[in-house]
């Protein structure tokens, strides 16, 4: 087990360096001389020059290539154009809004699909599977930034003027928390934050959960049909148990591959999400430094969003090694 | 009744029934009992025909307006008619078609997609789609960009005059949904087409020749697929200036890995088959036992991918033009309109509702002709 | 002879699908007495594993067994139990064993759990208990080092080894009958015989009934009691072993017999005989061998011919016009070969 993740991390360090050659290439491919992206109202023609010295943007390509791998091996994302301090110091900020966002919606997409999925295969060609195979196709075409302001527009806006409706059921339409955070209790604190989490986790994540739900019920299907199945129910086993038990683990197999596909498809949806909800995250970050044109800023959080992913393809190889004895014992 | 009396009736019927078809599309085909062509046939020609009848002053002022518009419309609308015309006439005096002919791999998919009442809906949705954005001069009459009284026409809600409202500028948003359909399906279509063909070739090459080039390449594949779509798309797209060309260019190189490692897949299986060991002994030049020999069987799961492909690029360029990184306003696109709908959601709901929908409805069609594709193409991949 | 344990009456299992009913069990009947061992023998095809199946109600739909059939342990109707007595039947009174050893096992659970699992379910042992149960089980089967295979996936055995914990598993809750189907089909030839040997053994040790289903006439000859031979659905002929081996009287068990080279050997395939099995959607009319019959004659197109009661039974006309049995499966080959 120790000597798989072992191998696992080692096979990541390559991708790594090919992700850091390439936002190198990138920037150099922009149009232009590199450091024109750096031209920027807020910085005047001496800085730039400063910056050309010390980046050795005169040197020739590859020096300048060997530079800014080490920079970059060594944490040092460079300094943001509009907000004059270090990124990484930013980005310390951003990452962790967007974990919890992204997690809260990885949670709901996997319980909600996986759920979902078991009770169609279980009840194949029901009504209800119609029901939801229907629904699932009309969800995971809608866009999430989309989903997002309808959400806001109905849980935000217009359902609290309904006279029975529940003030529970009333969520911000915007930020991480609210204006009066700071004089909560601490329960009245995390509550704050779960009701803001609300709505952006739906927009984010029930797309992913629909299109779970649907691999969820095919590779269910697929298991329920296995010879070990029939061994099970032979054995007298509780209909229950041979489903949560014995085709629920194998089902669960190729769904934690998933897990790795769905999170750069989860990150592009957090783009587009945090910037409906006001979500101080690093989707929220991008999109501002873009219309900024704050370009090191850009650099360093696509980058970080790659490193995030091949983070989240490990984790999940190695989720699966824990899962499926037969990759376990390789 | 006996048969043969039947038929006989049948043909003494045939005079009368032959002048009725001529004039009436889908008539032959009822006739025959092919119910569903027959249907869309009669549906497709009345569809003309009300617009025609509906705005006719509108195809009256094509000659007048002198807009490329109004004369695509005019093109559409009449050449529409005339396949209805030609497709009814030809199965009345046309050679009887041979019904279960084609046992070729494309006419048993092409019988087994027919079969599949959700997918052809989802074809009808989308032929019905392309449809609208052709004819969109014909059916309205607001201009998409033009602005009047803000003050009379700004913020109405929907009705009959403004079936989606209008927005902070007055312009009617039904039309702008309408022209912004062009956008968004032209700029699908094209970066799709890019992006398959890049990565049909990328991915043939690199399963046959495998080796140090698979290893290059495949490396390359999962160093773009590190990075969440978006985020790539808006930084390359930061770095330029963001305009229909950029982003068609943008999205058709960066998407291409998906379809680059299917067909690498297929293609390892293949390679190993006998006619292309054969092709191989043949000694055959490596670039034509690839187009001439490989391509051409790893077609199903690209048209598939492709389809499903279009839906998804779709969902990506309204996200780009919702972020600003597309088509720039007053230019039309589903996601620049919700974007401009954003500021005033709470009073006028309906401008970032409507183009909502249009992208559900587009992408649905596409995805249940992607599914149907895929389970008449390609049976493993069913899911 | 004793009680029956388990008595089969004219079970009839039918997959009602989209293109048709298929009758792939039609009217069979058989019963099985405490520590007897009852082969059932049939190419493949012929609805032995269907039967099997329906006796533990484990038909899936569109599959049924249809209204009229009797299956009745001891005094108990089976086909009138509830889901829940079923439950307590299988793995508990009845148990089966299967065909395929590489997926009847659940590849993410250990050996163990598997074993220990139809413990706690029908005797509510607690895990320590069930996993003492567990290895003593698996020492039985014959697997060294049981405490510690115990452990161990599905993937870390071998076939044989699968197999045995397979029958570990069956036999946990010590049934009163158990059906092995095809146990030893999947297996390499010197395997298959020790597999053979310790399903005798366990019998004999155990004193349960055992239905033994193959279609290899071989291995019936040498575990089997009683042998029904089963064609197209239906039981053809039935008889204690010595009787049936002896003198075959169904035309179907003679082209069964002569196809084995030698009683107690592997043989080639059973499709020697010429022709195939029709399809289960549509039986030949009267007797459904006689596409494939040396023997037939006009009768055997048109009227079905009845199986008697007895033990010693032939579903065939030649029981009543055995003057016509002449010529036969030698002529037919000698045909064949020119
Ligand atoms: N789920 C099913 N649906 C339709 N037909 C089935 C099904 N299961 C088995 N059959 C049919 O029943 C017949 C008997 O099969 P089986 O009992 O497996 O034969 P065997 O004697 O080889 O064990 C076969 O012809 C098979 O086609
Ligand atoms: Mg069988």
């Amino acid at each position: 087990m120790t000597a798989y993740i072992v191998r696992r991390l080692i096979q990541a360090i390559p991708l790594l360096l090919g992700i850091v050659t390439l936002v190198f290439v990138i920037v150099h491919a922009a149009p232009g001389d590199p450091t024109a992206m750096y031209v920027h109202p807020s910085v005047s023609p001496e800085v730039i020059e400063q910056m050309r010295e010390n980046w050795g943007l005169d040197r020739p390509i590859h020096i300048q290539y060997l530079r800014w791998l080490r920079s970059f091996l060594t944490g040092d994302l460079g300094v943001s154009l509009t907000q004059n301090r270090p990124i990484v110091s930013i980005l310390a900020e951003r990452i962790p809004n967007t974990l919890i966002l992204s997690g809260t919606s990885l949670v709901l997409i996997f319980a909600i699909g996986i759920a979902i999925g078991i009770v169609q295969a279980v009840r194949q060609h029901s009504t209800l599977d119609h029901t939801l195979t229907l629904s699932a196709l009309f969800i995971y075409s809608m866009p999430s930034f989309w989903l997002g302001l309808m959400l806001i527009l109905v849980f935000a806006h217009k359902a609290h003027l309904l006279d029975w409706w529940p003030a529970a059921l009333t969520f911000p339409a915007s930020g991480m928390t609210s204006v009066d955070y700071d004089l909560m209790s601490g329960w009245g604190k995390l509550g704050d934050r779960l009701h803001h989490l609300v709505l952006p986790s739906i927009a984010l994540g029930v797309a992913s959960a629909a299109s779970v739900a649907r691999y969820m019920r095919s590779s269910m299907l697929e298991v329920i049909r296995q010879d070990y199945i029939r061994t099970a129910r032979a054995k007298g086993l509780p209909e229950r148990t041979v489903i949560l038990k014995h085709a629920l683990k194998n089902a669960l197999l190729p769904i934690i591959t998933l897990l790795g596909l769905y999170l750069p498809f989860l990150f592009s949806g957090a783009v587009l999400v945090e910037y409906v909800f006001a979500w101080p995250g690093m989707g929220r970050t991008i999109v501002d430094a873009i219309s900024q044109r704050d370009y090191p800023l850009v650099m360093a959080t696509s980058f970080i969003f790659a490193v995030m992913v091949v983070i989240a393809n490990l984790i999940a190889d190695i989720l699966y090694a824990v899962v499926d004895p037969r990759i376990r014992y390789e | 009744m006996n048969e043969a009396s039947g038929r006989a009736e049948d043909r003494a019927d045939g005079g009368r029934a032959l002048t009725a078809a001529a004039f009436i599309p889908g008539l032959a085909h009822l006739r025959r009992g092919r119910r569903r062509a027959g249907l869309s046939l009669l549906g497709l020609a009345l569809a003309m025909l009300a617009v025609l009848a509906f705005s006719f002053d509108r195809v009256a002022s094509t000659f007048t307006a002198g807009r490329v518009d109004y004369w695509v419309a005019m093109l559409t609308l009449a050449g529409t008619l005339a396949a209805a015309w030609g497709v009814s006439l030809r199965a009345e005096w046309g050679r009887p078609r041979q019904r279960a002919e084609g046992t070729s791999q494309w006419a048993i998919a092409w019988r087994e997609f027919n079969r599949n009442r959700v997918a052809v809906l989802g074809l009808f949705l989308m032929c019905g789609l392309y449809l609208a954005t052709l004819l969109a001069p014909y059916l309205t009459s607001y201009e998409p960009n033009a602005i009047g009284d803000i003050a009379a026409t700004r913020h109405l809600p929907p009705s009959l005059d403004h079936l989606m409202g209008t927005d902070k500028f007055g312009r009617d948003v039904f039309t702008r949904v309408l022209y912004g359909a062009r956008i968004s399906l032209s700029i699908g279509f094209v970066a799709v087409s890019i992006s398959v063909t890049l990565g049909t070739v990328v991915g043939a090459v690199s399963g046959y020749f495998g080796g140090a080039v698979d290893t290059v390449l495949m490396r390359f594949v999962d160093m773009l697929i590190s990075f969440p779509r978006l985020v790539l798309l808006i930084t390359v797209i930061a770095l330029f200036e963001p305009s229909i060309f950029t982003v068609i260019v943008v999205l058709g190189l960066t998407l291409w890995p998906a379809t680059a490692r299917i067909v690498r897949g297929e293609v390892l299986s293949l390679r190993e088959r006998e006619f292309v060991e054969a092709a191989r002994a043949l000694g055959l030049a490596s670039p034509r036992i690839i187009f001439r020999h490989i391509v051409p069987n790893v077609l199903g799961p690209v048209i598939v991918a492709a389809t499903l492909g279009l839906g998804n690029i779709i969902l990506i360029e309204a996200g780009l033009s919702f972020l600003g990184l597309s088509v720039q306003p007053p230019t039309p696109s589903w996601g620049n309109i919700i974007d401009g709908g954003r500021e005033y959601l709470v009073q006028a709901w309906w401008v970032s509702t409507f183009p909502g929908l249009a992208i559900v409805v587009t992408v649905v069609a596409f995805n249940l002709i992607g599914d149907g594709l895929r389970d008449a193409l390609d049976p493993r991949l069913r899911i | 002879m004793s009680a029956p344990l388990l008595r089969v009456e004219n079970l009839r299992t039918y997959f009602h699908t989209a293109e048709g009913v298929v009758r792939a069990v039609d009217g069979v009947s058989f019963t099985l007495g405490p520590g007897e061992t009852l082969g059932i023998v049939g190419e493949s095809g012929c609805g032995k594993t269907v039967a099997c199946l329906s006796i533990l109600r484990l038909i899936d739909p569109p599959g049924r067994i249809e209204p009229d059939s009797r299956i009745s342990l001891r005094d108990r109707d089976l086909t009138a139990a509830s889901e829940g007595e079923m439950r307590s039947v299988r793995g508990n009174e009845i148990s089966m064993i299967f065909q395929e050893p590489m997926t009847s096992l659940n590849p993410v659970w250990t050996i163990g759990d598997q074993i220990a699992e139809a413990l706690r379910t029908h005797r509510s042992a607690r895990p320590a208990e069930a996993r003492r149960r567990a290895a003593e089980m698996l020492r039985l089967v014959g697997i060294p080092n049981p405490e510690q295979r115990l452990d161990e996936y599905p993937h870390q055995f071998s076939g044989g080894m699968r197999q045995r914990a397979m029958i570990a598993m069956a036999l946990a809750c010590d049934p009163s009958v158990l059906i092995a189907d095809e146990p030893t089909t999947a297996l390499d030839v010197t395997i298959q015989a020790e597999i053979l040997d310790l399903l005798a053994r366990l019998q004999e040790q155990l004193g349960m009934g055992l239905i033994f289903v193959s279609h290899d006439l071989g291995i019936i000859a040498q575990i089997a009691d009683r042998v029904i031979v089963m064609y197209a659905g239906q039981v053809v002929e039935s008889g204690t072993a010595d009787e049936l081996f002896g003198r075959p009287r169904h035309p179907y068990s003679e082209g069964l017999l002569r196809a084995t080279p030698r009683v107690g050997r592997r043989m080639r395939r059973l499709s020697v005989i010429p022709g195939s099995v029709a399809s289960p959607k549509r039986w030949p009319p009267g007797c459904r061998f006689h596409p494939r019959c040396p023997y037939a004659w006009s009768r055997c197109r048109e009227d079905v011919p009845p199986l008697p009661g007895e033990a010693r039974a032939s579903r065939c006309w030649l029981e009543e016009e055995p003057a016509r049995r002449t010529g036969g499966w030698d002529e037919l080959a000698l045909a064949e070969d020119h």
